[in-house]
C-alpha cells in the first residue's frame, strides 16, 4: 500500500524525490480519513511552498484540510486532472492523484521526514 | 443515562460500529457520520432508498382535556387544524419571537399529541413547554417520552417496496405528514410519512429495544433495492438541497419565522399562542431573510464563512456544502432583504479571497410527484 521509496510527513503527505524535484501527495490513509474528495486547491507554478505549511486545501464532502507541504521549494507543475477529477484522490493517492512536483531548496529536508516503516509505526500509535 | 462528559448514544449504537460507521459528536450523542461514504449514501436515497437512525431526536408526549389548547398556545402552526392521523411542521417561540426549537407535531387523538423535536434541543423544549403548560394552568400532561422510543427513518424513492415487506400498514394511501399506529414486524409502531431529505419515505417510531430486529429487516428488505444505511453527512446534504432548516445554523434564538421564510407555519388568525404579539411586529419589519445561493467562482462555502455583497460584509453562511445531486456547491444565508431577490451576485470569503457566488430560487432540489 504504502510505497518504500516514498517518504512521510505527520500530516499524512507523501514525496518521492527524483534528482532536483520532488513529487508530493497525501496518503492513503488521509483520504480514508477525509472520505469523499469533491474540491482540491492546489498551488500555481512558480509559487513557493515552505516546508510545515500550508500549499492547498483538499476538500470532502464535510470537511476542509490543509495540504502541508513537508519540504522548501518552488512549484514546477501542480496536477491539474485533479480540478476535473477530486475523486482520483481517494482512487489512486499514492500515484495518478500526485498533487504538486516542486523544486527542492534544501534537498536534505527529505532525511528528516518518516520512512514507510516509521509511517506504518506512526498509523499504527493512532489505531 | 449518560454522565456528564460522556456521549449519548441511541440503541443501535454497537449496530453502526459493527458495519464501520465512522462516528461523531453530534450535540452531545455519538452518532454515524458516515458508513461506506456520504456521496454513496446521497445517491442511494434519491435513487433508491437509504435507512437512517435517528433515536437521538426526542419526543414529547402531550395528553388530557386540553392538550391540544397547550400545543396550539406552545406551536406557532395550528394545531386545532390536524386531523387525527395527520402531522405538521411548526416551530416553538419565546416570547420575543425567536426559535426554541422547530418541531414536527402529530395528532394522535383530540386529547393526545405527539412531538418530534432536535436532539439537542430535547430537555430544553421539555421544560418550555412543560413551564409553558404550568403556567397557563392547562389540563394537560407533557411527558418527556425520549427514552421510548427509538427512531427510524426509510427515505427514497423505494422507501414505500421496501417497508411494504413488513408491514401491513396502508402505506400506499398514507398521504405525505400523515401517520398510522400500526405495527412493523408484529411490534407496535407509529409509523409517518415524514422526512429530512426531500424524498418519499417513512419514519418509524418503535420500542428501543426492537431497533435493531428492525433495522436489520429493513436492510434486508431493501437490498433488492439497493438500500444503504445512511449517515448523518447524506442527512445534512439531502436536507440542504431541499433547503430544510437545521436547529444551531438556518434557525435559532435570534431568528425568527418570518426571517427564516417559514411564515407558512405560522396561523396568526389562530388565536394567541407564545410568539404571537412579537411576530405580528416583525411581519411587518422584517429586515434579513434567507436564501439560497449557488457557487460561481471555483470554491466550496462552508458554514459560518463570511458573505459580501458590494464588496462590504453583509451575512454568513448558514449552511454551505457541496450538492451531490445537482453536481454545484451551494449554500444558505440570511442577507439583508433589500439584497435578498434571486440573481443577485454575492461573494463568499473562502480562505481569504472573495469567491463569486448567485442568488437562486429554492428549494435548490424538489423531487418529482
Amino acid at each position: 500500500m504504502y510505497p518504500d521509496n516514498y517518504r512521510y510527513s505527520k500530516e499524512h503527505e507523501w514525496i518521492v524525490v527524483d534528482g532536483e524535484i520532488a513529487t508530493i501527495g497525501i496518503t492513503d490513509y488521509a483520504q480514508q480519513e477525509l472520505g469523499d474528495i469533491v474540491y482540491v486547491d492546489l498551488p500555481r507554478p512558480g509559487d513557493s511552498v515552505a516546508a510545515g505549511k500550508s500549499m492547498g486545501s483538499v476538500e470532502s464532502v464535510k470537511a476542509v484540510s490543509d495540504v502541508y507541504s513537508p519540504v522548501t521549494g518552488e512549484v514546477v507543475e501542480s496536477n491539474a486532472a485533479l480540478t476535473d477529477s477530486p475523486e482520483k484522490v481517494n482512487q489512486d493517492p499514492h500515484g495518478e492523484a500526485w498533487m504538486v512536483k516542486v523544486k527542492l531548496f534544501a534537498p536534505d529536508e527529505v532525511n528528516s521526514l518518516m520512512t514507510v516503516a516509521d509511517y506504518k509505526e506512526y498509523l499504527a500509535g493512532k489505531e | 443515562m449518560s454522565l456528564p462528559g460522556t456521549l449519548k448514544v441511541t440503541p443501535l449504537h454497537s449496530v453502526h460500529r459493527r458495519l464501520g460507521a465512522r462516528m461523531v459528536d453530534f450535540g452531545g450523542w455519538e452518532m454515524p457520520v458516515q458508513y461506506a461514504g456520504i456521496l454513496e449514501e446521497h445517491h442511494a436515497v434519491r435513487r433508491a432508498a437509504g435507512v437512517f437512525d435517528v433515536s437521538h431526536m426526542g419526543e414529547i408526549e402531550i395528553r388530557g382535556p386540553e392538550a391540544l389548547k397547550l400545543t396550539d398556545y406552545v406551536s406557532t402552526n395550528a394545531a386545532a387544524r390536524l386531523a387525527q392521523g395527520r402531522a405538521h411542521y411548526s416551530a416553538l417561540l419565546y416570547p420575543h419571537g425567536g426559535f426554541v426549537d422547530d418541531i414536527l407535531v402529530h395528532k394522535v387523538a383530540d386529547d393526545h399529541f405527539f412531538l418530534c423535536v432536535n436532539a439537542s434541543n430535547q430537555e430544553k423544549d421539555y421544560r418550555h413547554i412543560r413551564e409553558t403548560n404550568e403556567a397557563g394552568r392547562f389540563d394537560a400532561e407533557v411527558e418527556y417520552a425520549s427514552e421510548r422510543y427509538a427512531q427510524i427513518a426509510v427515505q427514497g424513492p423505494r422507501a414505500l417496496a421496501t417497508l411494504r415487506k413488513l408491514t401491513s400498514a396502508p402505506l400506499e394511501t398514507m398521504r405525505y405528514y400523515a401517520f398510522a399506529d400500526d405495527a412493523v414486524l408484529g411490534v407496535p409502531a407509529r409509523i409517518a410519512r415524514t422526512g429530512y431529505t426531500g424524498e418519499d419515505g417513512f419514519e418509524i417510531y418503535v420500542p428501543p429495544d426492537e431497533s435493531e430486529r428492525l433495522w436489520n429487516a429493513i436492510l434486508d428488505a431493501g437490498a433488492e433495492f439497493g438500500i444503504r444505511p445512511c449517515g448523518l453527512g447524506a442527512r445534512n446534504t439531502l436536507r440542504l438541497e431541499a433547503k430544510m432548516a437545521l436547529y444551531g445554523h438556518e434557525i435559532d434564538a435570534s431568528i425568527n419565522p418570518y426571517e427564516a421564510d417559514l411564515a407558512w407555519i405560522v396561523k396568526l388568525d389562530k388565536g394567541d399562542f407564545q410568539g404571537r404579539d412579537a411576530l405580528i411586529q416583525a411581519k411587518e419589519n422584517v429586515r434579513r431573510k434567507l436564501v439560497g445561493f449557488e457557487m460561481r467562482g471555483r470554491g466550496i462555502a462552508r458554514d459560518g464563512y463570511e458573505v459580501a455583497v458590494n464588496g462590504t460584509p453583509a451575512a454568513w453562511v448558514t449552511s454551505g456544502g457541496p450538492s451531490p445531486t445537482l453536481g454545484k456547491n451551494i449554500g444558505l444565508c440570511y442577507l439583508p432583504v433589500e439584497y435578498a431577490e434571486v440573481g443577485r451576485t454575492i461573494q463568499i470569503g473562502i480562505r481569504n479571497q472573495a469567491v463569486d457566488a448567485v442568488t437562486v430560487p429554492t428549494p435548490f432540489y424538489k423531487r418529482e410527484k
